[in-house]
């Protein structure tokens, strides 16, 4: 009779690890798969060539405005007239959580001085200081 | 007996390294995909309002017409030459502050080409870049 509680005791415990790698991947491979990135289709524009050009650290609090050569201006994927920059642009300028840091300028190559002072203006007047004129680097 | 026992070999691909060989090739996607981020040309504009003094002598006014041909302080030069006048004028005075002005008509990609001159005059100059947008004119 006692051998009968020895042979009980001996039950194994252990939670099976050897699937634990393939969990692990298909959770990775859930989150790759659901993560989306913001991203704007914006204006179709070709971009200027420069050779000094920077990058922008950090993708955050940065507004994206376009103006393709048909005088087109967007600010995040909306259509904006100039007049309206200068208001939108304060909002985001003014916003108590995540104020603006800076405006990447994606602007066509053939778009005249004249727009590019006159989004210019609007941008000094809202306090948005720092800009970026995007350009593709070129060797 | 001989051939029962071949019969009874295991034929299996080993799966114990699966894990190993799918982290590196995790690795290696993570690695080699970059976002990619904002490139250009910074500037910060001017105030507004914000009008400083600054003398003359410190000054160069770079004019660029509709045309895209440059004039700088009066003197005709070629738009790829900007970059040498300039650093050649900072390595005389370093308050050096460049003042560009362009034409209503002036294509933006001309514009981009001489701020590029200008920023990379600043650089071989080791300066931080002093560069002022003017107004065109109406």
């Amino acid at each position: 009779m006692p051998m009968d509680f020895k042979k009980k005791s001996k039950v194994n415990t252990g939670i099976p690890t050897s699937s634990l790698p393939d969990i692990v991947f298909l959770l990775l491979i859930f989150f790759m798969v659901t993560t989306v990135f913001k991203e704007f289709t914006g204006l179709q524009v070709i971009l200027p060539s420069a050779q000094q050009v920077e990058k922008l650290r950090g993708k955050r609090d940065i507004a994206h405005l376009w103006a393709d050569r048909s005088e087109n201006v967007s600010i995040d994927d909306r259509l904006v007239t100039i007049e309206q920059i200068k208001d939108l642009m304060y909002q985001k300028r003014s916003d108590p959580t995540h104020p603006l840091r800076a405006v990447s300028m994606k602007i066509d190559q053939k778009v005249k001085m004249k727009l590019v002072s006159a989004i210019q203006e609007q941008l000094r007047k809202a306090d948005a200081l720092n800009i970026i004129y995007n350009a593709k680097p070129s060797s | 007996m001989l051939t029962e026992k071949k019969k009874e070999r295991v034929v299996e691909i080993p799966t114990s390294s699966m894990a190993d060989i799918a982290f590196l090739i995790l690795i290696f996607f993570i690695v080699c995909s970059t976002i990619d981020v904002s490139k250009g040309i910074t500037l910060v504009l001017p105030a507004p309002g914000e009008e400083k003094q600054i003398r003359e002598k410190n000054i160069t006014n770079l004019l660029v017409n509709d045309a895209g041909l440059v004039l700088l302080d009066d003197q005709e030069t070629e738009l790829y030459a900007v970059k040498n006048v300039i650093r050649d004028k900072l390595a005389e005075n370093n308050k050096l502050i460049v003042s560009v002005k362009t034409g209503v008509n002036t294509e933006y990609r001309i514009y981009i080409d001489v701020m590029d001159q200008l920023k990379q005059a600043f650089v071989l100059a080791n300066l931080p870049a002093r560069i002022s947008i003017a107004e065109p004119d109406k």
